[in-house]
């Protein structure tokens, strides 16, 4: 097959890629743009392992095409820090110890984003249902949740 | 090496704090590399065919239309993987499992491989490959499978562990028995004596990285091997036996690992990729999907259990039996085995009497899930200990308190106790404000205790000091949780510097010595011994480098602090010389430091736990839901605490999921009905509260620091704290796991009948 010629912008960065039309974004991302951050723990949208944020909007990037990213505008876990300087959820999640594997912290470190950038004072509970569809086998998510509680509140004094 | 092992009451200076892991910077940016991160100039895409059958026999494989297919490098089939185990039964058992030879034992079984240039070609060349089967008849539960009418699986299994070896073969591949006294004596003396039977369905562990691997054979015989796996080591020694190579020529990297909790620890397609790359003289990379996660790798046993248990009035257990049969998959396994001898271990007892039953069903091989086994035992033995406490009017903690074992008491599978930590959990839960606080309409509080026994085992770990002081911790046991965090915690205690100046990595299996792999919770406990032991020997070197330097004997040369001190008024002129100021001068004094350790880490302390869970039910639908949960649990020392307690939560919301609502749901056609996460749900966030912890610190006297394995032991509890929790909220003792919303209105409804 003849492959899609996609123009678009990825963690601030202008990118250009050809890709399969049935091909996902998630698989672009990994094996074509080796932005391995993502991960795919399903390929069905139930995990949340591979979480991205397209036009402001969180998705699982394994339910997009890779041709449907032309002008957008793609944000991975790789765009989260600012040269050394991490965000301030991934710092949390470090002094929190809200990860064990690993695996799933990309996801959840770009769904709690897109969740405080819409709700910056979230409760407990507000957290436990925006972060409902990343799955995490590790912690039973507690760590989880006091870290995203604590960068809200870091995060609303900035 | 004169390597002394006993605790020995320190006082830590870096054990017991709370830094942050070494590899955490890479995990919350993306740049850790798991299984499916890795990649190799030129690698091809594998992928597996697999059977969709329960039960089958292949009678041909025709692969000629896939091997034609533009793009397709390599086919292969049982052929390509020659039978080279020896007479070993288990790796044949490995061998078989890996690629199916002359019958398909389960849905998902794989039959043939590929390896192509890219994943659609080989999805495309998996569905040119025609396999002829003729179907068998198929069982998938335990009970059925044990019957005398049952498709035999495997006609060369006699059970093993009767008196006498039976005329026919049977599903059952193995009966075991554990206990001591006299049960019948026992319950003769009991006023009060519960009978009941349980079932716990099959679960899985769930890690959400789906299997990963890149194998790279050369036609020189060497070959590498990039995997997620808890045991590169073990990985590399089966995967040198089945593909017939030295081991030593083949190096296997375990890559960053997404969660394994015993499911990582077999090999299940590294051999078939290894086998594609040989074939097609090209690296390939092998990836499950999730689909092949629950179909063909190895979940854990689906359980039948029936408990009898007998006390006097005032409380004391007079005798306890258990039959325990486990589904242990088409190849035998020791899955009951180690149900029966958990079992009854929280209680001292005079008479008790536990028999295990292997049996073979039609369902993926049984792999090891967090204290394997054990949970399910539990479930059964804390379920008819608080019915028991009920019928004597007793409280159920004093219940469990009257009859704990305590340091001193023979074990129900045989070993005598050391100090241990059922009691004090018991007792802390007790006086735990979770134990008074209130509760509302439709909820009800329950608790429980576990045990398992932790592993040690063989541990090499290399300690290099570079000439800046800093430190290299090499370990060769994978970090599944934040061990490197809690091994350079140990590695700078011991050396007296601090946590910064320890680089801990996991060593590749051609730079370090065998070490057995990360399970049983043996990581931190094996590895911190192991890394005492080099950090000692090390500052043996430490010191005879200092005497070197002062030119005094080394006998005078105490280390402290960091530091080589001279010892006495002599030398009082002699300021202490730091790690970094020898390191600096080690090119003079002799060459690099290091220190070493070989050992097999032995007297791993056993590990105890209660759990106290409130839920609430809904009556009308029968879903519950956990509203408040507190783990209590013996750590030993807790080396990293923030990581213990996240150990202690984990293992609840993995027991919490298999409560509720996890299981394998199997057709009549013995396909595997809910392979993936959507039917097959794990807890999310939005279904659990807090999970509290309370570390209790009762020290293992056979370690230095007196450290306990703590990965697994909070699985243990969860199914009868919640199943006696939902006893009290609802008023029905469900003996079937999970106690999902149908099986829980069904119970209420048929107690409301039974009243009415």
């Amino acid at each position: 097959m003849a492959g899609v010629a996609v123009s678009t912008t990825i963690n601030g960065d202008h990118v250009e890629y050809l890709c399969q039309p049935d091909e996902t974004l998630l698989d672009v991302l990994r094996d074509r743009l080796g932005l391995t951050g993502a991960k795919e723990g399903c390929g069905t949208g139930d995990c949340g392992a591979c979480s991205i944020i397209l036009d402001n909007r969180l998705v699982c990037s394994c339910l997009v095409l890779g041709a449907e990213a032309e002008g957008r505008i793609v944000e991975t876990v790789e765009g989260m820090a600012h040269g050394e300087k991490l965000h301030t959820l991934q710092q949390k999640f470090l002094e929190h110890a809200a990860l064990q594997c690993g695996i799933c912290t990309p996801g959840f470190l770009i769904a709690a984003k897109d969740l405080l950038a819409k709700n910056p004072d979230p409760s407990e509970e507000e957290i436990r249902f925006g972060l409902a569809g990343n799955l995490c086998r590790c912690t039973g998510y507690d760590k989880i949740v006091r870290a995203v509680q604590d960068a809200a509140n870091v995060m609303k004094g900035a | 090496m004169n390597f002394d092992p006993r605790f020995s009451g320190r006082k830590f200076a870096s054990v017991g704090t709370r830094p942050i892991r070494p590899d955490g910077i890479d995990k919350v940016t993306g740049r850790a590399r798991y299984g499916a991160d890795f990649n190799m100039a030129g690698q091809l895409v594998g992928r597996i065919l697999r059977s969709p059958h329960a039960h089958a026999k292949i009678l041909k494989i025709d692969t000629s239309k896939a091997e034609k297919l533009a793009g397709v490098k390599a086919v292969i089939t049982a052929a390509d993987l020659p039978d080279l185990t020896d007479g070993d039964a288990a790796m044949y058992d490995v061998l078989d499992n890996c690629m199916a030879r002359s019958k398909a034992l389960y849905d998902g079984h794989a039959v043939a491989a590929v390896a192509a240039v890219d994943a659609s070609t080989a999805r495309q060349a998996l569905k040119l490959i025609q396999v002829a089967y003729e179907l068998l008849p198929h069982v998938t539960d335990v009970d059925e499978a044990m019957k005398h009418t049952a498709p035999l699986i495997n006609d060369t299994i006699f059970t093993e562990g009767l008196e006498e070896k039976p005329v026919k073969p049977s599903n059952v591949t193995k009966r075991s028995q554990f206990g001591h006294g006299d049960v019948h004596q026992g319950f003769g003396h009991a006023d009060f004596i519960v009978e009941r039977s349980f079932k716990t369905e099959q679960t899985h562990q769930g890690y959400i990285e789906p299997h990963a691997c890149v194998a790279n054979v050369s036609s020189d015989g060497t070959a590498d091997l990039w995997v997620c796996t808890q045991g590169h080591f073990v990985y590399r020694q089966h995967c040198a036996q089945l593909l017939g190579l030295e081991a030593s020529k083949l190096r296997v990297t375990s890559s960053e690992i997404g969660g394994g909790f015993g499911g990582k620890t077999h090999v299940w397609a590294e051999p078939v990729a290894l086998a594609l790359s040989r074939k097609a003289g090209r690296p390939v990379k092998l990836v499950m999907t999730r689909d092949e996660v629950f179909r063909a790798s190895g979940p854990t046993s689906a359980t039948s259990i029936d408990v009898k248990i007998g006390a006097r009035k005032d409380g004391t257990i007079t005798a306890a039996e258990a039959t325990l049969r486990y589904s242990s998959g088409p190849y035998a396994g020791t899955w009951a085995e180690i149900g029966a001898m958990t079992a009854f271990a929280c209680y001292k007892l005079d008479n008790v009497k536990t028999v295990g039953y292997e049996v073979l069903v039609n369902r993926p091989k049984t792999a090891a899930y967090r204290a394997p086994s054990a949970p399910m035992a539990a479930f059964a033995v804390e379920s008819a200990v608080d019915e028991l406490a009920k019928e004597l009017g007793m409280d159920p903690v004093e219940f469990r308190i009257k009859n704990a074992a305590q340091e001193g008491t023979r074990s129900s599978y045989g070993p005598v106790y050391g100090p241990i930590g059922i009691g004090p959990t018991l007792e802390a839960a007790k006086t735990h404000p979770h134990m008074k606080a209130p509760l509302g309409k439709n909820q009800g509080r329950g608790m429980a205790c576990g045990f398992w026994f932790n592993f040690g085992g063989q541990t090499c770990t290399d300690l290099n000091i570079g000439m800046d002081g800093s430190v290299s911790l090499a370990v060769g046991t994978v970090d599944v949780g934040g061990s490197r965090a809690s091994l350079s915690l140990v590695a700078a205690e011991e050396l007296g510097i601090a946590y910064e100046q320890v680089k801990a990595v996991v060593a590749d299996t051609s730079s370090l010595g065998y070490n057995d792999m990360t399970d049983g919770s043996r990581g931190t406990f094996s590895s911190s011994m192991a890394t005492i032991s080099a950090a000692r020997n090390a500052i043996k070197i430490l010191r005879d480098r200092a005497a070197q330097m002062w030119d005094i004997p080394v006998d005078d040369v105490v280390w402290e602090n960091g530091h080589a001190i001279a010892k006495g008024e002599k030398y009082g002129n002699l300021a202490a010389l730091s790690l970094k100021e020898i390191a600096a001068a080690s090119g003079k004094t002799g060459g690099p430091i290091a220190g070493h350790s070989e050992l097999v880490a032995d007297g791993a302390g056993v590990s105890f736990a209660t759990h106290i869970c409130d839920i609430e039910v809904d009556p009308e639908t029968g879903a519950a839901r956990v509203i408040r949960y507190t783990v209590i649990q013996d750590a030993g020392k807790a080396v990293h605490p923030t990581y213990v307690e996240g150990q202690y939560q984990g293992g609840a919301a993995q027991g919490i999921g298999w409560a509720l609502n996890e299981e394998y749901i199997y057709g009549k056609d013995g396909r595997l009905q809910n392979a993936g996460f959507l039917d097959y749900r794990i807890p999310v966030c939005s279904d659990l509260p807090m999970i509290d912890t309370q570390i209790l610190e009762i020290p293992n006297p056979n370690h230095p620091y007196g450290v306990r394995g703590v990965g697994e032991t909070s699985i243990v509890p969860p199914l009868a704290a919640i199943a006696n929790a939902m006893s009290n909220a609802a008023g029905v003792r469900m003996t079937h796991i999970p106690m999902s919303p149908p099986r829980v209105l069904a119970a209420i409804e048929a107690e409301r009948e039974g009243r009415a």
